[in-house]
């Protein structure tokens, strides 16, 4: 690889832009891609792939012309918004931290949110409504609220729920669920967006402290993007 | 912790004057210990970050990409199952992996 297109890759990959490297496994030949920009009739066939790539998260190795191409995708990096600076929450920060993802922290109680209890974080102190209409959860975003209080959870829900998130979860038991449920349509979320919060939040695999509860939820996470969002990805 | 970048550190270390060769799985079969795309950055002295797998043929594809920098020259490399009581290089998953080895120049 030239080092043109590293410093190209790493550029886009700093501004959040996602990208696609291709390599021609025979000649050596490659170059960086990103989607949408530069397409000319050549390279319609080499920009569907990179779209393929980018979709489903995964490298495609494919013979386009003559030319062994192997297809790697770069998408934006992955985000975890944990609504509830609690005890559960700086596991479930280290956990993403240690699957790639970029974590923020929304808690405008103070003492909760601090740097010491979240080190490589971010830290917003905002209220949830605010902060979420600010960070605008995409579809490479997971949001998990933990924080028990409707004040807090409620709307930052609301907002996710509306979003294209691709994980909305939220902590409580099945009993303060069914309450959650009748506060968000009376807020007037559909069935639909409702359907697809996760609660009680986790894979049910007997989770009891707050570092195996963040395991449970970082599990369900992982499913939602490997099998769910990325099923077509099966190549 | 999260995994260092690769490819921010690989370009640290050209900035340094370092020799770099990077390490990309582009094929997997069967239970394969890392998904297709996984990458190791290796130096002209023996340093390196990443896998390509669970720690089962690291250290032939590191000795593979020396002679990368060396000659300059990519290489493909495949791995697959070994005898389990030979000490030889392989994948004791049972998978089988393609390595392809540039340098970065």
């Amino acid at each position: 690889m030239r080092k043109e297109s590293l410093e190209q890759l790493n550029a886009c990959r700093s501004a959040n832009r996602p990208c696609v490297l291709f390599r021609d496994l025979d000649t050596h030949e490659s170059f960086v891609l990103e989607p949408g920009l530069h397409v000319d009739e050549q390279h319609a066939e080499l920009h569907e792939l990179a779209m393929q790539a980018l979709r489903t998260d995964r490298c495609v190795r494919r013979d386009v012309r003559g030319q062994d191409w192997f297809v790697q995708p770069f998408n934006a990096p992955l985000r975890l918004i944990i609504i509830g600076a609690v005890h559960t929450g700086q596991h479930l920060a280290s956990c993403a931290l240690s699957c790639g993802y970029d974590v923020v922290v929304v808690d405008p109680r103070q003492a909760f949110a601090s740097e010491a209890r979240f080190p490589g974080v971010t830290l917003n102190t905002e209220w949830p409504d605010y902060a979420l209409e600010v960070l605008s959860p995409d579809t490479r975003t997971a949001l998990v609220t933990l924080t028990h209080d409707p004040k807090l959870d409620d709307p930052a829900l609301q907002a996710a729920l509306r979003s294209p998130a691709f994980y909305i979860g939220a902590l409580g038991s099945r009993r303060t669920q069914a309450a959650r449920v009748k506060r968000l349509r009376e807020a007037g979320l559909g069935e639909a967006e409702i359907a697809r919060l996760k609660a009680p939040v986790g894979l049910d695999i007997g989770a009891r402290s707050p570092a195996e509860i963040a395991v449970s939820i970082m599990a369900e996470i992982t499913q939602a993007l490997r099998k769910e969002l990325s099923a077509d990805g099966a190549d | 912790m999260a995994d260092q970048d690769i490819l921010n550190t690989a370009f640290e270390w050209l900035a340094e004057g370092r020799d770099v060769a990077l390490a990309t799985v582009v094929e997997t079969w069967g239970s394969a210990p890392v998904p297709g795309g996984s990458q190791l950055l290796v130096d002209g002295q023996t340093n390196f970050v990443g896998s390509v797998s669970g720690g089962c043929v690291e250290t032939a594809v590191i000795g593979e990409a020396e002679e990368v920098i060396r000659t300059g020259q990519p290489r493909m490399l495949e791995y697959g199952v070994t005898n389990e009581m030979a000490w030889e290089v392989g994948l004791a998953c049972g998978g089988r992996i393609k390595v392809y080895v540039e340098p970065i120049r």
